[in-house]
């Protein structure tokens, strides 16, 4: 059982080595666009650090939002996903590695390179702590909900947009969370309220969101 | 149980409120009729295609039969 | 028992007994929202804050309340379609995500024209008008899925699946939603629902909330009865039904 796991696992991350282009989107994604905050706004320090929080948010859901769009198609083309899904292991289980690889391929990357960004919009000092580890948490919860919805359009020729449109609003309890962690430890109050929140969304998702992928799937490919 | 307002007139302003009262009624009232619309000509266009349907089934028994008599 | 749930699944009973409730439901449903709109705009008295604004409150609140009861319906409706593949309850399911989503949309705009005599703008992110729009955002995700497939089973089983994770989500959404407003609150803007209404403003609205559940229910019926003729329009029974008429 744990075997299949771990194969998936490894499996995902070394065609995810071998494709290392693939894994430098999202985070170039996210660099780009947070570089176009201070040109279409101000480049003035203070007003930046106003909406640092909210910015680096919205900015990492949406590059997650866009590199969970591909977790099944390759497989799906090349016909893995039919192995998979009528393998006699549980489809929970391999699920969940493919959930985990996309976020170690992702998530990880995106909460390494948010403090970057953080110093170039100016966030305060205090504000960095709360940031990585909201978006240690939140990252792998948007990678969990978003295999739902991957699964959900991976058959569909043209599911990107939809995608989007399905995933993004129980996307924002993380947003929200998220992002007033920040802005919370900015203002000087105690963190660990969002963050807890954060944790159990977490630890919610990874009971809930692998079943409702491994349903998306056997939909998806059996009708 | 009064009528609150004096006049027709004075109903239809509302103390200057009528506007916002009577368009959000209208807007509403005109989803439901649309709601309740919708399916009614579903329905009765899903019943159009059968009646044609069954005309044309008829039409092809009636021609075979004739061809069965020659 | 069970020899009933599966009479209660088959699409032509279920066209056969509903055809015979459906003039009765139509007429209550029609006298009581007549009554309510009567009632509510002509003789429920005026808020002494909001003036005659708040008669928007008739259809706003329970165009609310069937907007985020119609979710539950669908994903419930869903579940069942997926558990014990029943067709009628796809059937319900997929003619719950429509009308859901027009009360959701009702209640959006009859809340921002009532915004405008009360807060003096169209929009402000309340807590509650915000979780209304997310709400509507989430039959949008059902609706787009369901047309973005060609099998009509497998846009079933995916909207299914679609409506039972955001049925999952919503409570966490609306929680954080509210949350979320707490922090943000501004002290100038305070939107007062009076936890005790007079009850010649409450009756009103009670009629108002029953006639609409019964508008829920005949457009929920409705809409599945014209599913059904579609969807089983090659059969013998359905052409029987459109012979009978005929006549």
């Amino acid at each position: 059982m744990g075997y299949g796991f771990a194969a998936i696992l490894r499996r995902d991350l070394l065609l995810a080595f071998r494709n290392r282009g693939e894994i430098a989107n999202p985070v170039i994604f996210f660099f780009i666009v947070v570089t176009l905050v201070p040109l279409g706004l101000t480049p003035e320090a203070s007003r930046l650090a106003e909406i640092a929080p909210g910015i680096l948010w919205v900015m990492a859901l949406l590059a997650s939002l866009l590199s969970v769009e591909g977790l099944f198609h390759s497989d799906y083309r090349d016909g893995t996903l039919e192995q998979l899904v009528i393998s006699p292991q549980p489809l929970y289980l391999m699920v969940l590695a493919k959930i985990l690889a996309h976020w170690l391929i992702t998530g990880l990357p995106l909460t390494l390179l948010a403090p970057v960004l953080g110093m170039m919009l100016s966030l305060p000092a205090a504000g960095y702590l709360p940031l990585v580890l909201g978006l240690l948490m939140g990252t792998a919860v948007l990678s969990l909900l978003g295999a739902i919805g991957a699964g959900l359009t991976v058959a569909l020729r043209k599911g990107g947009l939809l995608l989007s449109l399905i995933v993004m609003p129980l996307y924002m309890p993380v947003l929200i969370f998220g992002a007033s962690a920040v802005q919370r430890s900015v203002d000087g109050f105690s963190v660990q309220g969002p963050l807890a929140v954060m944790g159990a969304l977490l630890a919610f998702s990874l009971l809930v969101a692998p079943f409702a992928t491994a349903g998306a799937l056997r939909v998806s490919m059996h009708g | 149980m009064i009528f609150r307002f004096d006049s027709f007139q004075h109903f239809l302003q509302m103390d200057g409120h009528g506007g916002y009262v009577w368009s959000a009624y209208l807007i509403a009232i005109l989803v439901m009729v649309w709601l309740v619309a919708g399916p009614l000509f579903r329905q009765s266009r899903v019943r159009q295609t059968v009646t044609r349907e069954l005309r044309r089934e008829t039409a092809r028994h009636h021609s075979a039969g004739e061809a069965g008599k020659e | 028992m069970w020899q009933w749930f599966h009479r209660l699944g088959s699409p032509r009973w279920f066209y056969q007994t509903s055809g015979k409730w459906l003039p009765w439901l139509a007429g209550i449903t029609f006298v009581l929202l007549l009554v309510g709109l009567v009632w509510g705009l002509g003789f429920a008295p005026r808020d002494a804050k909001q003036g005659n604004s708040f008669r928007i409150i008739y259809i706003h609140v329970p165009a609310s309340f069937l907007a985020l009861a119609g979710y539950y319906v669908m994903a419930i409706a869903g579940a069942v379609g997926l558990i014990w593949k029943m067709k009628l309850a796809d059937m319900v399911m997929k003619s719950a995500a429509p009308l859901g989503a027009a009360l959701t949309f009702v209640a959006l705009v009859t809340g921002a024209i009532w915004g405008k005599p009360t807060w003096g703008t169209y929009w402000v992110w309340d807590a509650r008008i915000t979780s209304m729009l997310v709400l509507l955002f989430l039959y949008m995700g059902v609706m787009a899925l369901q047309h973005s497939y060609t099998s009509v089973d497998a846009a079933n089983k995916a909207s299914a699946v679609l409506s039972l994770v955001g049925m999952v989500n919503i409570p966490i959404i609306y929680k954080s939603v509210d949350w979320w407003y707490t922090l943000h609150q501004p002290a100038t803007i305070k939107f007062t629902e009076a936890p005790t209404m007079h009850p010649d403003m409450f009756h009103p609205l009670l009629v108002m909330i029953v006639g609409f559940y019964c508008f829920y229910a005949l457009v929920l019926i409705l809409n599945t009865r014209s599913e059904i003729l579609h969807r089983e329009r090659r059969s013998s029974w359905v052409k029987d039904v459109v012979l009978q008429n005929q006549r």
